[in-house]
């Protein structure tokens, strides 16, 4: 990784309450390229609010979203998001729902095809590409549903607790996989989590942030070696970081 | 195993179906209960079968009828529904309006359409239509609310139109129910046609019933009756099988 990157995506000072509630309170977040930051906070904080301003399907109360300097503030189609749950569509098979965006975008099925043919291989899918969600194990489907997600852009991706629904094992499998992937891959990517282990292990950087309403308690850089590998978590300097987390929540 | 589970869910039912038909059959032939109040099951299909060219026409009056208002219900149904989904105060004005059309007793409404439409197909093609209309109506309707929200937030981060995430989403997601309200028509249809024609008409089983009815032929009353169960229970098979071919994701659901 360079020492100058630019800078993909920034959250200025946001606010947003539902009713009477505030959900997000003065929240400033950034993200470069390339880089993997997490979100680390406690359930029902209002991370996936946060995701749902930068992905423009909400607008906030009170400040702005760049992307890449342009105001996206409330505009959605830009970033892409995948969510806990796979969400693949049942009725489709694997290659048509990794194409779906594409197919809204405007591509006709069979281009659509061809364009995502070619990424089954990295996305450790080979030979499922004809089968329905369905005959997929939840590892799969949530490799299914990255591939979707990167397919509609390749730069910026928003993953909500994707590894949430997943047993611990599949769950240390997936996060190793996924590093194994987006080393292939130029994506910057926020992340949200509430597991710290996982946010250590995956990031380059982590904001933890309050209770409701969400503010931003600090952000610590992880400064472990990459590539990680599994033993990383093992490791003192992964233990230092994780007890220091571990105070400011 | 699931394969032996299976057997054996058809075993009971059919089982106790027998020893239902050899009680009526026993009490019949052993004459507690006479023939002319209650003809037995063996009657009841010998004059099926000896009855049948002669209610071959009015047979097929009955199944025209049935399958035309199945036919509109689903395009009115379908058509409605999708309005319904799109305008909510379409939606709130005309709900409550289904369903009070679905408390006024059919019973009622045939002899009226007979009056005012007179005796051929068309009033009880009406009749099929408003029975088998508000099952389909209403599973569609369920259907398009239970949508997850996050698919539809999902199609709408990707920049879906509204259009889009309909046709993608909603309606395909809704298919299920759609099924389900339609096998509930399908079973109901010929029996609508029916009620349609015992209060009126000029040929259909419904009028060949009444008629052997009023001359207190009670083994082809059976007969008949025994007709139309079987057409509604192939009815409901064929939507039965028309939703496997269809829905080739939902057939290794449990």
């Amino acid at each position: 990784m360079s020492t100058y990157q630019k800078n993909k995506l920034s959250v200025n000072n946001i606010y947003k309450s539902f009713g009477d509630i505030s959900v997000i309170d003065d929240v400033s977040l950034e993200l470069k390229e390339n880089e993997f930051v997490s979100l680390l906070g406690p359930s029902g904080s209002g991370k996936s609010t946060i995701f749902n301003i930068i992905a423009g399907l909400i607008k906030p109360d009170k400040g702005k979203v760049y992307i890449e300097d342009m105001d996206f503030t409330g505009r959605s189609g830009r970033v892409s998001y995948m969510y806990q749950k796979d969400l693949l569509l049942p009725w489709k098979k694997i290659i048509d729902n990794a194409a779906l965006p594409l197919v809204i975008k405007g591509t006709k099925k069979k281009e659509a095809r061809e364009m995502v043919k070619g990424y089954f291989k990295i996305f450790g899918l080979e030979g499922f590409e004809y089968k329905y969600p369905f005959q997929l194990s939840g590892g799969m489907r949530q490799r299914a549903a990255l591939m979707r997600t990167y397919m509609f852009s390749k730069d910026i991706i928003l993953l909500d607790e994707p590894f949430g629904g997943l047993d611990a094992i599949t769950k240390r499998r997936m996060q190793y996989w996924l590093l194994d992937v987006l080393s292939n891959l130029n994506a910057s990517i926020i992340f949200i989590t509430h597991d710290i282990d996982e946010a250590i292990f995956l990031s380059d950087r982590v904001y933890i942030l309050s209770d409701r309403p969400a503010r931003v308690k600090t952000e610590i850089k992880i400064d472990l070696p990459r590539p990680r590998k599994n033993q990383v978590i093992t490791t003192p300097r992964f233990n230092e970081i994780k007890k220091d987390i571990i105070n400011i929540l | 195993m699931r394969k032996l589970e299976n057997i054996e869910n058809r075993i009971i039912p059919i089982t106790f179906l027998g020893i239902l038909i050899f009680l009526w059959y026993f009490v019949v032939e052993r004459g507690i209960i006479q023939r002319f109040i209650l003809p037995s099951p063996v009657d009841a299909v010998t004059t099926l079968f000896r009855i049948l060219p002669e209610i071959k026409h009015h047979l097929i009056v009955t199944l025209t009828e049935a399958f035309y208002g199945l036919i509109f219900a689903i395009v009115l149904a379908v058509a409605l529904a999708v309005l319904m989904d799109n305008i909510l105060m379409l939606k709130r004005a005309l709900y409550p309006l289904l369903v009070i059309s679905q408390t006024i007793p059919i019973l009622v409404l045939a002899p009226l359409f007979a009056m005012w439409f007179g005796l051929g197909k068309f009033p009880k093609i009406i009749v099929v239509m408003l029975v088998c209309f508000f099952p389909i109506i209403v599973s569609l309707l369920e259907g398009f609310d239970s949508v997850d929200k996050d698919l539809i937030n999902l199609m709408k981060s990707m920049g879906a139109s509204k259009i889009k995430i309909f046709t993608m989403v909603k309606f395909p997601a809704s298919i299920v129910n759609f099924f389900t309200g339609l096998k509930v028509a399908a079973t109901y249809c010929i029996m609508a046609a029916f009620i349609g024609e015992w209060m009126g008409g000029k040929a259909g089983l419904g009028l060949y019933m009444m008629r052997a009815k009023k001359s207190l032929r009670i083994d082809k009353v059976f007969a008949v009756v025994l007709l139309i169960v079987i057409l509604s229970m192939v009815l409901f098979k064929i939507v039965s099988i028309l939703q496997r071919l269809l829905m080739p994701w939902n057939n290794e659901k449990q």
